[in-house]
Formats: C-alpha cells, structure tokens, sequence
C-alpha cells in the first residue's frame, strides 16, 4: 500500500484552501498543484482539515470492564470520531495507580496502533483520597504520564490536593480535578434545580463544583502549581476560572461535549440516557460554557467518554451509572454548538480539540499546527454533510449515547494517524 | 328527525303506564319504584308522583345506577357513574318496577337484573319502559309499554325530558352509516 | 395505554370525575353492593418493591370490590429481593397477561420507566415512588376535604390548606401541591428551609416558616410524617426543637377554624409532627382518609381499566 497520500481540495482550519501531501508519517506538502508522483489521492473537496483531535478524558473501561470498552474499542470509536490522540481515565480495575498497570494500557494502545493512548494516572491510591500513588513511577514509565487525576472521584482532601500539586512540579505534571464536594453530593442524582425538586431525584448542586474550583485555584496559586478542572458545568465554576486566569493562576479547564448541548429537564423521562456526573445542567449554564470556550477562558473540549453496559442504563434513575459516550460525537456536537452558532472558527476548533488538549497533556507530537514536517495526525471533516447518530452503529462497545436519532452536522471522512488513515 | 311521541302523548303514556302498574299488582302498597339514569330517574319519579295521586300513597322510589354492571364496558370509555339511591326499607320481598326510557338490546335491563341481585331478592321484578324500539339481542320484554315504535337499528331514538332536556319528546333519526 | 404516574398528567376536569366517581363507590361499597362485576376477568399486580402495607391493602380491596383478580408481589421472598432488574421484573408480569400494575416503588421515576419501556403493554398505577409521586394519596386526601370542606362538591376553590413538615422528602407533598393547586385550593407549605426542596419557589404555593401565623387560617392542615433518620443528616436539631415549631398539638389546634379538619397520611409518629390527643380528636380525620382510600383507587382503577382506551391519565 502506498504511504503517500495527497489530500485534495480541502481547506486549512484559519480557511486557506490548500492540498496536504502526506509521506512516510509526515506532512510533506502544502499548496496547491502538489506533484501527485504516485501518491494515494483523496478528494476532499468542501472539507476542512484539522490538526488530529485530542482528548484528555477518556475513560477506556481495560483493564476489568472490557464488556463495556477496550483499548482497541476504544481506539476505534476514537478514530471514528476523528481522534488521534486518547487519554484513557485511571478509575480501571485495578486503579492505573502504578507504573504496571499504566504501562499495560500503553502497550494495549500501541498494540491497537489506530491512535495514541496516553494512560492518565491515578492522584491517590485505589482513587481513595487519601495516600498518594507512585506518580513519580508512573511519569518515569514507558506511558511518560503527565496527566493525573482521580476522576471519578474528587480529591477532596485539601492538603491532599496540595501535596500532588507540589509533587507533580517535578516531573511537569498535572492534577486534573473532577471538581465535586462529596459531602454536598451525597446520594446526588441529578442538577439541583427546579427539575430535581418536580421529579424527586436528589440535587447536586453546583456549589459543590464551584466550592471546590475555587479552593482549587487558590491552592495552585499558593504552591505555584498547573491545576486542570475537568467538566466544568456551571456557569459559576466558569466565572471563577475566568478570575483565577485574570490572577495570572496557572490553571486550564475543559467543557464536554455533552454539557454544551444538553440540559437537565431531560431527565424528565427518568430515563438514565441522560445520567451523567458531573449532572446536565440548566440552559443558562450551557450558555455560559458556549461562551467561555470561545472566549478561551475554558481552554478545550474533553469527551467524558464513558461507555456503560446495557444493563446498568435499562433501570431505574437511581439505580443507573452515570456516564455517555462521546467519542463519535464530539466534533459534530462542537461544529453544531459553537462553529454554526458562529461563537468559534475552525481555527479555534483545532485550538480546543488538538492544540490546546496535546499541550496541557504534553503530547508533544500531537496538536501541531498544519505545517510541512509535522506528524501526520489530522482529521477530515465535511460540514456540509450531516449525519443521524444510530447507537446500533457505534464503534465503541457500549450503545449508551444520549444522541440516538439526532441529526448533526459535520462528517468525519479521515482520520490519518502518523500518515496512514485509520 | 321525526316526532314519534309528544309532550302530550308521553304525559298520557305514563298515566297509563301508571295504572297498569296498580292493577297489575293489586295497588301500591308493596311496590318500589326504581330509575335507570339519567332519563329512567325522571321517569320514574313522574310515575311515583301519578301513582301517588291515584293512591293517595307514597311510593318509594329510587334509582339503579347500571354502569358497573354492564357488559360492554370495554367497547367505549368509561362514563361518570350516576347515583344509586335505594329506598330506606331496601328491595326485599318487594314488588321492584325497573323504569328506563328506551328498550333496545336489553343488555341495559340484564345488568340492572344483575345489579338487583347483588342487593336483595324481590318478590318480583318488572319493566316499565317508555319506548320499545325492537331489535332484543336477549330474552327480556317490558310489562308495561308506553308505545312500541319500529325502527331500523341504525336509526336512533332520542327521549327528550323536560327536567334534562327542556321539553318533553321522543325522536327518531336516521342514524349515519358506519 | 393508559397509566396513572403523576397528578401532573391529570386535567383538572379529570380530577373531579375520579372525585365524583369515588363518591359513587363509595355509596355502592357503604350499601349493599359489596361486589361489584366491573373489572371480572383483569389482572392486576401489586407489584410492592418497597414495604406498605396500607397502601398494599387499600389497592387490593379496591381491585377485589371490582372483581379483578389480584397477584401481590411483594419485595420480601420474592425475585425482587434477589436483586432481579426493574426490567426483567417487567417482562414477567407482561408475560403473565397483567393487565395493570400498581407500583410501589423506593426509585423515583420507576413508574414512569415501566411505562415508557417496551418491558410491558398493561396500565402502571403510582402507588408511591421515592421522592416523587404518590398520586392515589393525593386523590385521596382531596377527596377527603372535598368532602368535609366544600358544601356542593365540585373544586376546592377559595379553600386553605397547609401542608406541613418533611416536603423535601415527601412524595405525599408533591402530589398534593399539584392536585389541590389544580383544584383551586390556596396550599401553604409550612416547614423549618432545611426541609423544603431547592426552587420552591417555582411551585404554585405560599412558603412560611411559622406555623402559628398560618395555622389559624387553614381550612385542612395535614401533617407529613418525620422521619426519625433526618436528625442525623442535619435537617433539624432534634425532635424535640421540631415537635416544638412544627408539631401539632393540643395547644396549637385550638387555634384553629370552627370545622376545619387535620390530617396525616399515616404512618403517624405520635408525639413528634401530632401529639396522640390532636391525632384522636374529633377534628382528625386520619381513620376516615384510610375508608376514603378504598373508594378513591376504586375510581381510579375504574377510570383506568374499565373501558376502551383514552382516558385519563397519561397516554403514551
């Protein structure tokens, strides 16, 4: 099979139309009339190319719920959705707290080949808050983790949280907080508001993430440390992140798919779809997201891919795991939210998915500005195509997407991973 | 639409009614009287009020509310239940007149048949009706009459009274073909 | 299909027809009619997930006075208790031929899961769901008030009623909100904020945290029940500051309207929302909600199971 490729007819993200030759894993070209020289033509006619997708929040389910996910599922949803570089969660089983288990997932990644996976490593052990993990071991590994968080979980402890700010200054690391005061989310079930009081389900208020952001910021601040807030939610989380930058703090936050769309009167159907944690919240919030991410006060879109087996979903509310699968929808849900909404460019959907994401996780071959000698990783993307997301037809393992029967727009055509498309 | 009963016919239909039923049972002093509503109530309390004149007597009367009884329940939506008003000294070894407007199918007076039996056990039971129309899908009959009137079974009877519909009259439409 | 999951699927003409017809129930239940034929040859499932036995029983003698046949599946012993899903329980009752299922249930929204899913095609009747809903005490309790409060019968316009203590946890409260709301009563909802849900104040409802200022203006005051537990999640100090602000007692109810009528949805913790002499006084009605209780799920499953679809209720 040839490995040169030409890209024909599309356009660059800042809009300049522009061929891309593509050879042995590098961008070898750029302009127009490029010498096909028996290379593989594409034509992308009407597509915009963008910088491969990054996503820092994936949660991968291997090892121990390979029911729901794999690595090489995973990868493949991944690759569909336009991704070339995953970071898979630490709360598998056993926790991704240790240098073996992290090691495990990167050589599953690499076995896969469809894409990077960049394991993330557990903050504490067994993601219990209370004793560090060897992070130290984890950084120093073959997986090179960067990105540590408890996701799942909050670091709730705040000399906890100090210390792993402190720790990972060593080795350029980052804490990525999934910021939920447990006390005032206990049992919590839905967005505290007026939906949550009609239909019984217990709140979980916004405070409970804003609370934490803000101790947060305030800690990094204190130990000069990088602090990264996962799913932010609340447009008072956001306003406080836009403090903290104004401060000159260093901290960077990412919005999901998900929390830009949709709203939590859906779980008026008490139907555990749209179960997820952090909770949907009110049309208000989703404005405020759409707005800071454009502004750049949130720095990227992260998926929150969390694949669940049917029978944890096909329950009651209360009973149901939080969680939905946002790989394969993830750039069509932005285009649709915020590039059709004519809040962000295309130049700054490659920033939020790839530019942004590759350097808060330190994935330094990915998230490269389309230039000659970079690695090939780039995404293909047709607005003017549309799509009707069908749960039958994913990738992933899982078929637990809130999208089922929606119609978006933007289809991903290729996904070239070091050079050959996947 | 056709006016197959007057105001005036209807009055004296139930005067004679009335007296049938005084003659047939030897007087007024072991009947109860008991309307089918909405219209067979009315009815009913216009007999009691004839039979009370004529006998210087007060007849009990009251009225059977059928609905929970019938057999076609499934076949539309379920309707507000009327009242069922027994009389004080109840049905037991009395002469029961069911009184209703229209006899059709005769399912109506089945189910107050079995409704009758869930509350005591009469001397007898008999049935006066204002207007039969024909077309028994049961082995009942009326033993007092106010008018037969032949129809087709897709024609409807409608029995107009003064104390639900203003005024006093029984029509017959053709009905429309389904 | 036809279901009963929420008073907010109900119009308020169909709030009184179920009112209307329970009247006739009850007079064909309180008369000789014990039995009637109506629902001869349905099956009705209770299915009971969670323990009540007075809501259990009320539904079942209501089933049994219209003739239908009444499987009770109880949490205790059966499948449910051996961790079988909500789903698979439904598949079996469907595959049994149930006509209808009264749930009980400790999920909020389980209900509405059973009858939004393809699990089952029979009605769902609310018996109570979590936090939620508990539309049949509703019914119930309006039904009761009508009767003891109105003169002619019809809506409860212009009347005052509070409802008074554990909202937040309260099913019975939702329920109520909403169908007295609906049936033109004014509903104060007097309780310590800690027990009142976040936002409401979007529900149609007057708020006051002083019983005393309220009490003597309400036609029907119905005490919800406290739940012991609560004290140790912080909802209050202790019982004893509750029964203080809150409880009702002797000295309280004699401030009180001339006929106005107390209430509780049962089960009561004498000595801490009612004192024992206010829960036997003759103003109580608590027994008589119960014998209500009986006619009102009568109506519904008439209402409901009787005849041809489209009636009240969500159709879905």
């Amino acid at each position: 099979m040839s490995k040169s490729y030409i890209l024909k007819g599309g356009s660059l993200p800042n809009g300049t139309k522009s061929d891309i030759a593509i050879k042995d894993g590098l961008i070898s070209a750029i302009g127009t009339s490029l010498d096909a020289n028996g290379s593989k033509i594409f034509d992308i006619t009407n597509c915009v190319v963008l910088p491969g997708l990054v996503d820092l929040h994936t949660h991968l389910r291997e090892p121990g719920r390979e029911d729901s996910e794999t690595v090489l599922s995973g990868s493949r949803a991944a690759v569909k959705g336009g991704f070339t570089a995953i970071s898979a969660m630490a709360n598998t089983s056993p926790v991704a707290d240790t240098a073996g288990v992290v090691e495990q997932v990167f050589r599953l990644g690499q076995e896969a080949g469809l894409c990077d996976v960049f394991p993330v490593g557990a903050v504490t052990q067994g993601l219990e808050g209370e004793k560090l993990s060897e992070m130290g071991a984890m950084a120093n590994s073959i997986a090179r983790v960067r990105v540590f968080s408890d996701d799942g979980h909050c670091v709730s402890d705040p000399l906890v949280m100090r210390r792993a700010l402190e720790y990972v200054k060593q080795f350029g690391g980052v804490i990525a907080q999934h910021a939920q005061e447990p006390r005032l989310t206990v049992g919590s079930q839905m967005n505290e508001g007026i939906v949550s009081a009609k239909l019984g389900l217990k709140g979980w208020p916004a405070i409970a993430e804003e609370s934490i952001i803000a101790r947060d910021v305030l800690i990094a601040e204190h130990v000069s440390s990088r602090l990264h807030i996962c799913h932010v939610t609340t447009a008072g989380g956001v306003e406080i992140i836009r403090w903290a930058k104004a401060r000159g703090i260093d901290v960077t936050a990412e919005v999901t798919p998900h929390h830009l769309l949709l709203t939590d009167d859906l779980a008026s159907s008490y139907d555990p779809i749209y179960k997820v944690n952090p909770p949907l919240r009110t049309q208000k919030d989703v404005m405020a997201l759409r707005e800071a991410l454009a502004e750049g006060i949130i720095d990227i879109v992260a998926t929150d891919h969390a694949p669940h087996p049917a029978e944890t979903k096909e329950c009651e509310w209360q009973e149901a795991s939080f969680g939905m699968l946002g790989l394969e929808t993830a750039l069509s849900i932005v285009m649709q939210t915020m590039v059709d909404t004519g809040l962000m460019k295309w130049e700054q959907v490659a920033d939020r998915l790839s530019i942004a994401p590759a350097r808060i996780g330190g994935y330094s071959d990915h998230g490269q500005e389309i230039s000659v000698g970079k690695s090939a990783h780039l995404s293909v993307i047709n607005p003017t195509a549309s799509w009707r997301v069908d749960r039958d037809l994913v990738a992933s393992r899982s078929r637990n997407t809130p999208f089922h029967g929606m119609e978006f727009p933007g289809v991903v055509t290729h996904t070239f991973f070091k050079g050959v498309k996947r | 639409m056709n006016a197959a009963l007057s105001a005036e016919e209807i009055s004296r239909a139930l005067t004679r009614i009335s007296h049938e039923i005084l003659e047939k049972n030897g007087g007024s002093s072991n009947l109860t009287l008991l309307g089918i509503p909405t219209r067979g109530a009315h009815l009913a309390s216009r007999i009691a009020t004839i039979i009370n004149s004529i006998d210087s007597s007060d007849v009990p009367v009251g009225t059977l509310d059928i609905t929970l009884h019938r057999d076609d329940l499934r076949m539309r939506p379920p309707r507000a239940l009327m009242p069922t008003l027994i009389p004080q000294a109840g049905i037991d070894g009395r002469d029961v007149i069911l009184i209703d407007d229209v006899l059709f199918s005769g399912r109506t007076i089945r189910a107050a048949l079995d409704a009758l039996g869930e509350i005591g056990r009469p001397k007898s039971v008999q049935l006066a009706i204002l207007v039969d129309r024909g077309h028994r899908e049961l082995p009942i009959r009326a033993d007092f009459v106010g008018k037969n009137i032949p129809t087709a079974r897709t024609q409807n009877v409608k029995v107009n009274l003064s104390e639900t519909d203003g005024e006093d009259e029984v029509l017959v439409s053709d009905g429309e073909d389904k | 299909m036809r279901h009963l999951l929420s008073i907010s699927d109900l119009s308020k003409d169909e709030a009184v027809l179920i009112l209307d017809t329970a009247i006739e129930m009850a007079r064909a239940s309180d008369g000789p009619m014990k039995k009637l034929p109506t629902l001869r040859g349905r099956t009705i499932v209770n299915l009971f997930a969670e323990d009540s036995t007075r809501t259990r029983i009320s539904f079942e003698a209501a089933a049994k006075r219209l003739s239908a046949d009444v499987i009770n599946f109880g949490a205790k012993g059966s499948s449910l208790s051996k961790g079988e899903s909500l789903k698979d329980t439904a598949l079996t009752l469907q595959a049994m031929g149930a006509d209808a299922v009264i749930i009980r249930h400790g999920a909020s929204g389980a209900p509405v899961r059973l009858a939004d899913s393809a699990w089952m095609s029979g009605s769902v009747i609310n018996a109570g769901d979590g936090t939620h809903e508990h539309p049949s005490q509703a019914l119930l309790d309006a039904f009761t008030i009508r009767k003891h409060c109105t003169k002619s019968g019809g809506d409860l316009a212009g009347l005052r009623i509070g409802i008074v203590g554990d909202v937040l946890h309260s099913r019975v409260a939702r329920s109520n909100v909403l169908l007295l709301s609906l049936l033109g009563a004014n509903v104060t909802l007097i309780a310590p904020p800690t027990l009142l849900p976040f936002g409401v104040e979007s529900w149609p409802v007057d708020i006051s945290y002083d019983f005393d200022s309220v009490l003597p203006s309400l036609d029907a005051v119905m005490m919800l029940r406290v739940q012991q537990e609560r004290m140790s999640d912080l909802f209050f100090p202790n019982a004893r500051e509750y029964s203080r602000y809150f409880g009702l007692n002797r000295d309280r109810m004699l401030t009180m309207k001339p006929n106005s009528i107390v209430m509780h949805p049962g089960p009561m913790n004498r000595g801490l929302e009612i004192t024992a002499d206010v829960a036997d006084s003759a103003r109580s009605v608590i027994v008589e909600q119960v014998s209500n209780g009986v006619s009102v799920r009568m109506a519904i499953l008439y209402l409901l199971l009787a005849g041809a679809p489209t009636q009240i209720g969500a159709n879905s």
